[in-house]
């Protein structure tokens, strides 16, 4: 095992989330955890796969990246929504934003190809 | 998303990166299935963002500092004896504290991933979660502490706790000398976030 750098392990106080879909992605596996769609040591484990996963940041930075694939891993597990029904609707939700008039909320019923 | 000007009069330039995309994707999904209520989400970012953090885990150790009943209780039982301060975790874990003493140090990790009292100390720092981390303080706990600025006497025992999905742990530091009738909130200031994980000592009150 290689030292690793000080820079790695010692760093000031940062708020809990760099960005707010990390806050998002965290608040969904806490409410679908209460709601019981699986247990605590069931999500533990499938976060344990991802942050171990080969090429994860030594400093922790990817940490929520891995957080939303073992989210999105966990809830096809179960499933609730497959891969490809997640995937189709972020490309809706991306077409909504750049249809949506700055300044706007951004809402998924301003996606342009939305099917009637 | 980004924030982009205004440039030649068009507004229809609002940009979703991917992940936040699939986080929106996943919460819709999860919404029109009835699985969460978005008010909900709203909530649960809040409690974590504003209202639970290492205050917390500062008013319990201040409290075993002062009262030597509730540090008996908190070295039995810590689970209800944090619980009786109102500080209850989400996940239905059980809560263990381990007591600092002058031949002995201890230090909490989590190997598997990133399991940690949150309702003590909130979410864990960047460095809790990193690989060097997580795995140089099992296997080099006093190197980890060196990079941390400890400098613990070499006769020190350091006991490396690797925190589970089911079991956390809180680090009580040492009381400070000096301190001697000081109240609890005064206390309180004394204890740090990270003198609750191991990789500090309580301040000093000189420097608190």
């Amino acid at each position: 095992m290689s030292r690793p750098e000080r820079a790695a392990i010692i760093s000031g106080d940062e708020p809990p989330f760099a960005e707010p879909w990390q806050a998002e992605a965290f608040a969904l596996t806490v409410a679908l955890h209460e709601r019981g769609l699986f247990s605590w040591a069931e999500w533990a484990e499938t976060l344990s796969t991802e942050v171990k996963a080969p090429g994860a940041a030594d400093d922790g930075s990817d940490y929520y990246a891995c957080w939303l694939r073992a989210l999105e891993k966990l809830i096809a597990g179960k499933g609730v929504a497959a891969p490809r029904d997640v995937e189709a609707l972020s490309q809706a939700w991306q077409r909504a934003a750049h249809a949506t008039p700055h300044g706007k909320p951004i809402l998924l019923e301003n996606d342009p190809l939305r099917g009637g | 998303m980004h924030d982009d000007h205004d440039h030649d009069g068009h507004h229809h330039d609002n940009h979703l990166d991917p992940t936040a995309a699939r986080v929106k994707a996943l919460e819709t999904i999860l919404t029109r299935k009835g699985l969460i209520d978005p008010a909900a989400i709203d909530a649960i970012v809040d409690i974590y963002e504003n209202r639970i953090g290492p205050r917390n885990g500062a008013k319990v150790v201040a409290k075993a500092w002062d009262d030597q009943a509730y540090a008996d209780w908190l070295k039995r039982d810590a689970t209800a004896a944090i619980a009786s301060l109102g500080f209850t975790g989400r996940q239905g874990e059980h809560m263990r504290a381990v007591f600092n003493a002058p031949d002995t140090h201890n230090l909490v990790v989590c190997t598997l991933c990133s399991c940690y009292p949150w309702s003590v100390l909130g979410l864990p720092p960047v460095w809790y979660k990193s690989p060097p981390y997580r795995s140089k303080a099992v296997i080099d706990p006093r190197g980890v502490l060196a990079e941390f600025g400890l400098a613990l006497p070499d006769g020190t025992n350091i006991r490396v706790w690797d925190s589970t999905a089911e079991l956390r742990y809180l680090v009580v530091p040492m009381r400070p000398a000096g301190t001697t009738g000081w109240s609890e909130e005064r206390l309180a200031d004394l204890v740090t976030r990270d003198s609750m994980i191991g990789t500090a000592l309580a301040r000093e009150p000189e420097t608190a």
